[in-house]
Parts: C-alpha cells; sequence; structure tokens
C-alpha cells in the first residue's frame, strides 16, 4: 500500500477512531499546523489550478514551494531530480494525481534509510535521564517543563535540574516550571554546570526519581569552549547513572533556516543526539527542515511543540505531520 | 556569517574571469551558483529571483571597458545589488532626542531581553544617554528576573511592577524615568506569535497611548523562509522602525538580513555578535557587503579597536615594535587589550582576504589564550623584560607556576622571537604584507 493511500486511510479512519486521546492529538496537530498547512497547500492547489499539465513552470513553482517551507536547498535539488525522473518513467502529464506523488516522496524522505525509534529510552535500572541541548532561545526551557507535565500525568516522579548557569533568569524560570508541574528541583547559584548536574543527579538517585529533565544553556554550536562544556556534562552524567543520559535530545525553532542541518550536525559530534524536539509549530513556519535533518544528519524528530499551553507537546508522528500539512490535498 | 555565501559567489566570479565578453552562456554558470548560494543562505526566494535577473541584465547591458575585466565588472555589480539589498544608506537609532522611549518585540527567544540590556549598554557607553529597562514581559516564568540580573550586572536602572498590565507598566516606566533624570527608555515586552491577535493587539495598545520614537523588531538571524512572514507580520501591526537582528556569531549565513530591507523596507540598525553584553554592533550595509564579498572590513576593526585602545598607547607600543625592544611586558598589555575586543575570530574575519587565506574557519579557544596569559603571568617583571635570561631552572618555575608544561613556555618564547622579528622587518619595510 502506497503511503498515499496510508494517509487517506488515516483520514477515513479519523471519523472511526474510538480511542479519545488519538483523536485529541490528531486534532491537535490539525489546529497547531493550521497556519502552516495553509499556505503550503493553498499554494499547492493554486499550482494544481494554475497549470494542468506537467511542465517546466510547474517544476520551477513546485521548487520555489519547497523552498519556502525550509526543506533545504540539496534535499529539495535531490527531491526535484527524483521527481523528474518518476514523471518521465511514468509518463505523468496530469498535475491531479503528481499532487499524490510529491507527498509520497515527501514522506519517502523521512522514512527512507534507518529506521529510526522515535520512542523515549526508558531505563529499567533507576532514573530515566534526558539531556535537553541546543541554541540560544529555542525553548529548550518551556520543553522541559511540557515534558515534565506529561510524565507527571503518566504518574512518574519527576526531577528538573537546572543546568543553565549561564542565562540570567534561567534558574528561576525552570524553577517555576518544576512549582507548576508539581516536579523534583534542583538548581543552585553556582556557575558551574556539570557540577550542579552531578549534584542533581545524586540527589536524583537518593530520591528514586522516575524521570531526569536536565536543563542547559543555550549554545551556538560553533562556539568552541561551549561545546567543550557540553563533552563535560555528558561524562559527568555517564559517570553518575549508567548509560546515561538515555535521551539527548536537540531542541530546534520551526522557523530554523538551513542553519538546523549545522546544528543537528555540531550537536551529533559532541553528544549522542537521539532525537530532536521541534519547537513553535503553531506559528507560520512549516519546520521542513526536519526533513532535511532527517536525510541528511538521519535524526528522528521525538516531539513538537505545537502552542504555549502545558499539554502543547505532543509526540512527534510523520504520518500526522504529513496529513495535517496536506489534509486539504488528500 | 556571510563567509559561505560569499565565497561561492567569489569562486563563482572567478570562472568568468579572463573571458573577452560577457554572454549569457558564459555567465549562465555563475549565476546558476549565485542563486543556490543564497537560497543555501536562507534569502528569501522571491528576492533571490529578483537579484539573480538584476545581475544577469546588468552583466549582459555592460559593455567591457578596457580598464576593467568581466570579473571586475561582474563582481562590482554583484557588491551593488548586494549594498541595494542591504539597504543602502546607513540607518541610525535616534540618540539625539533629549527624551527618546523605545519598545522592542519579537518572536518567542529571538533575543528581546539580551538586546534591551546589550541596547541600553551601547546608549550609555557610545551616546552618554542615562537609560532605564522597562519589563514588561509579563508572561513567561522569570523574564523580570533576567532583565534585573541583566540591568544589575550593567548597573542601568530598571522598571518593573507586578500584577499589572503591559501598558501600565510602560507608562509608570516612562513616568519613572522622567522623575529619575533618566533619558533613554528601553521597553522589553514579550515574545509573540505575529499571527497571535490578541498579544499583537497589546502592543498596539502601546503604541497607541504612548509616544514611542522607534519600535525594534528583534529577529533570529538563523531563521530561514518564514522570517518574511514573520516580519510582515509585526511591521503591518506596528508602525516598525527598524530592526536588530541577533545571533549573528552563530554559523547561520544570515540570508534574513538580504531579504528584510527589500521587502519590507524595515532597516537593519543593529547585529547582535557575541554574547557578552558589547556584543552589539551598529549595522552598515556597505561594509557588510564588503564582508560577503571578502574585501574585509577595515572600518569595523578600526571602531571596535577606537573605544578600546587608547592611541598613546598604540603609538607607544608601534615604536617599540619599530625599535625591536617590544618586550613579553608590552606584549601582556596589548593581549589584554585585545580580549577587550570580543572573540577574536570575530576581528580576524573582518580582515581584507581572511577568506582566501583561510582565517575565516579560524577558531580559538578562549583557554589557549588563557594558557598563554598564565605563562607570562607567571614569569617576573624583570624576565618578561628580559625574556633572553629564562633558562631551564626559571621555565620549570614557570611552568610549574602557570600549570603548563616547560614545552608550552618554550613554545610561546619561540613564537614571541618569531613575531618580534617581523614586526622589526614589517616596520622596517624589508618585508611585504601578506596581502
Amino acid at each position: 500500500m502506497g503511503l498515499f493511500d496510508k494517509l487517506k486511510n488515516l483520514v477515513s479512519r479519523k471519523e472511526e477512531v474510538k480511542d479519545k486521546e488519538e483523536k485529541e492529538t490528531i486534532e491537535n496537530y490539525e489546529e497547531g499546523l493550521k497556519k502552516t498547512r495553509d499556505d503550503v497547500i493553498s499554494k499547492l492547489n493554486i499550482l494544481g489550478i494554475k497549470y494542468t499539465k506537467v511542465s517546466e513552470e510547474y517544476f520551477e513553482e513546485l521548487e520555489s514551494i519547497l523552498i519556502m517551507a525550509d526543506i533545504g536547498v540539496n534535499t529539495v535539488m535531490k527531491f526535484m531530480d527524483k521527481l523528474r525522473d518518476r514523471v518521465k518513467h511514468e509518463n505523468i502529464t496530469d498535475t491531479n494525481y503528481l499532487k499524490e506523488v510529491i507527498v509520497d516522496e515527501l514522506l519517502v524522505i523521512y522514512v527512507e534509510g534507518e529506521s529510526l525509534s522515535d520512542k523515549i529510552n526508558i531505563n529499567p535500572n533507576g532514573p530515566t535521564v534526558i539531556l535537553m541541548v541546543g541554541v540560544n532561545g529555542v525553548g529548550k526551557t518551556t520543553t522541559i517543563g511540557k515534558l515534565a507535565y506529561k510524565y507527571k500525568e503518566e504518574g512518574k516522579s519527576v526531577m528538573l535540574i537546572a543546568g543553565d548557569t549561564f542565562r540570567a533568569g534561567a534558574v528561576p524560570q525552570l524553577k517555576i516550571w518544576a512549582e507548576r508541574t508539581n516536579s523534583e528541583f534542583y538548581g543552585t547559584d553556582e556557575s558551574d554546570a556539570a557540577s550542579v548536574i552531578f549534584e542533581g543527579l545524586k540527589k536524583a538517585k537518593e530520591d528514586n526519581i522516575d524521570i531526569v529533565l536536565i536543563d542547559t544553556a543555550g549554545r551556538l554550536q560553533n562556539k568552541v569552549n561551549l561545546m567543550k562544556e557540553l563533552e563535560k556534562i555528558n561524562k559527568v552524567i555517564g559517570m553518575h547513572v549508567e548509560g546515561a543520559p538515555h535521551e539527548t535530545l536537540l531542541v530546534i525553532d520551526a522557523a530554523t533556516g538551513q542553519n538546523g542541518i549545522m546544528q543537528a550536525k555540531a550537536f551529533k559530534e559532541i553528544t549522542n543526539i537521539t532525537g530532536v524536539v521541534l519547537t513553535k509549530l503553531d506559528g507560520t513556519a512549516k519546520g521542513g527542515i526536519v526533513l532535511a535533518i532527517k536525510e541528511e544528519v538521519n535524526l528522528p524528530v521525538k516531539f513538537i511543540g505545537l502552542g504555549e499551553k502545558m499539554t502543547d507537546l505532543k509526540p512527534f508522528d510523520i504520518e500526522n505531520y504529513i496529513y495535517a500539512l496536506f489534509k486539504d490535498v488528500i | 556569517m556571510f563567509e559561505y555565501m560569499g565565497d561561492r559567489i567569489s569562486k563563482a566570479i572567478k570562472n568568468i574571469r579572463g573571458l573577452g565578453k560577457i554572454t549569457e552562456d558564459n555567465i549562465n554558470d555563475a549565476v546558476r551558483e549565485i542563486r543556490l548560494a543564497l537560497l543555501e543562505a536562507d534569502v528569501n526566494y522571491n528576492v533571490v529571483k529578483e537579484f539573480v535577473n538584476n545581475v544577469k541584465e546588468k552583466a549582459l547591458g555592460m559593455e567591457v571597458m578596457n580598464s576593467l575585466k568581466p570579473d571586475e565588472i561582474f563582481i562590482k555589480i554583484v557588491k551593488d545589488e548586494l549594498v541595494s539589498l542591504l539597504g543602502g544608506e546607513y540607518a541610525p537609532l535616534n540618540t539625539t532626542d533629549k527624551f527618546v522611549v523605545i519598545m522592542l518585540c519579537g518572536l518567542q527567544g529571538s533575543g528581546k531581553t539580551t538586546a534591551s540590556g546589550k541596547l541600553a549598554n551601547l546608549l550609555r557607553k557610545k551616546y552618554n544617554r542615562k537609560p532605564l529597562l522597562v519589563a514588561c514581559d509579563i508572561y513567561r516564568p522569570a523574564a523580570v528576573n533576567q532583565l534585573e540580573e541583566i540591568a544589575k550586572s550593567l548597573n542601568i536602572p530598571i522598571f518593573k511592577k507586578d500584577n499589572a498590565k503591559v501598558l501600565d507598566i510602560a507608562k509608570e516606566g516612562i513616568e519613572y524615568a522622567k522623575n529619575n533624570g533618566l533619558d533613554y527608555v528601553i521597553i522589553d515586552t514579550a515574545g509573540r506569535l505575529q499571527i497571535d491577535e490578541e498579544l499583537m493587539h497589546e502592543l498596539q495598545e502601546v503604541e497607541n497611548n504612548i509616544p514611542l520614537n522607534e519600535v525594534l523588531l528583534v529577529i533570529d538571524a538563523m531563521m530561514g523562509q518564514d522570517a518574511i512572514n514573520v516580519i510582515t507580520g509585526f511591521n503591518d501591526a506596528l508602525n516598525l522602525t527598524g530592526c536588530i537582528l541577533t545571533k549573528m556569531d552563530s554559523n547561520t549565513k544570515g540570508g534574513v538580513a538580504l531579504s528584510l530591507r527589500h521587502l519590507t523596507n524595515v532597516p537593519i540598525k543593529f547585529v547582535g555578535d557575541s554574547e557578552k553584553m558589547d556584543g552589539l554592533s551598529e549595522f552598515y550595509p556597505v561594509r557588510m557587503a564588503e564582508r560577503i564579498l571578502d574585501m574585509g572590513d577595515i572600518l569595523s576593526i578600526a571602531e571596535k579597536v577606537e573605544g578600546i585602545i587608547s592611541e598613546d598607547d598604540a603609538m607607544e607600543q608601534a615604536k617599540k615594535m619599530q625599535k625591536g625592544t617590544f618586550d613579553l611586558e608590552d606584549f601582556l598589555k596589548t593581549f589584554k587589550q585585545i580580549k577587550k575586543l570580543g572573540p577574536l575570530e570575530n576581528i580576524i574575519k573582518m580582515l581584507p582576504q581572511a577568506r582566501s587565506m583561510g582565517l575565516n574557519n579560524i577558531s580559538i579557544d578562549p583557554k589557549d589564550l588563557a594558557h598563554i596569559e598564565a605563562i607570562i603571568l607567571s614569569m617576573t617583571p624583570y624576565e618578561r623584560k628580559h625574556p633572553e635570561i629564562l633558562k631551564a631552572t626559571r621555565k620549570i618555575r614557570i611552568a610549574k607556576g602557570s600549570g603548563r608544561t616547560v614545552e608550552e613556555v618554550n613554545r610561546l618564547l619561540k613564537q614571541f622571537e618569531s613575531m618580534k622579528s617581523m614586526m622589526k622587518s614589517i616596520s622596517n619595510g624589508n618585508m611585504k604584507m601578506p596581502f
């Protein structure tokens, strides 16, 4: 069964979905991605109306739509070549049918290659340590707040460790999140992040905490000394809890352009990034960079942020994502 | 920052060197390269299209003059187009009115609070203003704390109020400034999406009820194609007078800078270029275009140096270099001054031909610099003036004192000697500059 058909099924399935939670998730995606979708879709639809036959102009305009979704120049160029090939081989002339092929091929970019787990790796013996990293201002602290809420709802004990010792106001910000979600909190006004984290983990083990979420300072990936600090933090965590961090999540702002690829590459070199959290998707940004990141750096998206509320962090599901993006085309 | 884009453009231009005449055929490759370079830098798709068409049209219309080679003509066209994209003239912030109120706005995480602090610092330092920071981000947890901490570290007054509306805080802040002899009010606001009508209305309310001299949009230089939606959204709702482009010290290709002015007519006024509180520079379109094309930005270096190194000091040291009496004591002094300029990489990158000399990707670990300093500091003042007396036992002592190895001490001394002889020959005119 083609992916496109699968998506179609998803659409019809939605009505039958008994599971309230699942239905809510799909609706959440639709709502959060509304602005994003409106733009891409209306453009694709206009394209279909403007050109009933596949032509060079059609390709050129399609290319512009994809580039404007931040999918990444390399990825788009490859995608276009592939599409042109398919059109030639299968002799596709109808733009309506081509639309289906486009959605299909976009999914392929994400699911192709090594299949990667989008699940969070839980440590069966002792605390599960989740480390959040990323450049400045992407929403690391807020994401931790939302994750804490999610795990508290699941009945787990949660501790937040304030490893961002650099930015002014970062520690109190995380502390407020701990209070809001009723989580444990560890933070001091010490400036050495590694030692704060060391002490925090010690306390987490003593208190038998299930999930430990560690905040770190935003760092631009080209700052050598800050990236070295991250390396040290990583070592300290591994020394304290075996196999930790169990997850290292790179937080990326959906509005990020091609620099997202460089961020992913640089952070992956220093730490064992296990997944991406794509934040601020409730804006007009398309977040297309995740397709390029998957293709070029092979990192899966694990969560997406669809709003400012505590409940607005959702596990990433490529089918839901593409479905929400292309709902009206299907 | 823009290096990559510049590199690709330069490479593309190199290929048309030596051509007798510019024709559509022989510049097609160069034009294509430029197009891809711009797109990879996140320059807005429509801007790229227009830019490429303009360059092509102008290049084809240009007669090859005797004095200029085709590549020189081409590079001039590209530079002129870049300058016009970047906004042409330098657009300064209002620093002259007796009492100024400005508001900073933008998306979440674009760097408004940090920019507020940096701006206050710059206004006080360079323009002798007395700034007040007004904390109007009442939504994000601990945002007020953040601004407070920044204000405290800069020793700049701050106005805040709990459980109040944004408009009221702003109004009272202005009163506070007037009553306390402060003359430049900077209002920091909460991050918001440009499509969030309720929150955008809140800013409009401030704009409608308070005489604002400037409204600045703070925008992340790493933004992709969505930047244009954000800027247009804010610009439609508010009377933006300028932008602050933040996080330019990342390795972003910074295409936003090229799309911004062209599509909205809102000028870039500042760029944020380091995490330090003095990491905010005024934005000059021409200098930026020259940097993109690897023509260097000596003016900006000179300006940076001006504020930090006094002319007398510089003269005295230059004389010493010439005479060859420059010793480690002077070196330490210079070294400390250079450190104040912020990350050394940023300065080196602004040198002409920095990229072709391979200096663009240079990364200097601040720790290495600290080690050098530690070694020199572990010498006695006499030793610094007469490094030739340093023999094994002294070196071992210095190594121990600085926590480094004797090899490192030796390396430093050797480098210092070769630097000294190089400086001497440069100043005697015996050696050509490398560029």
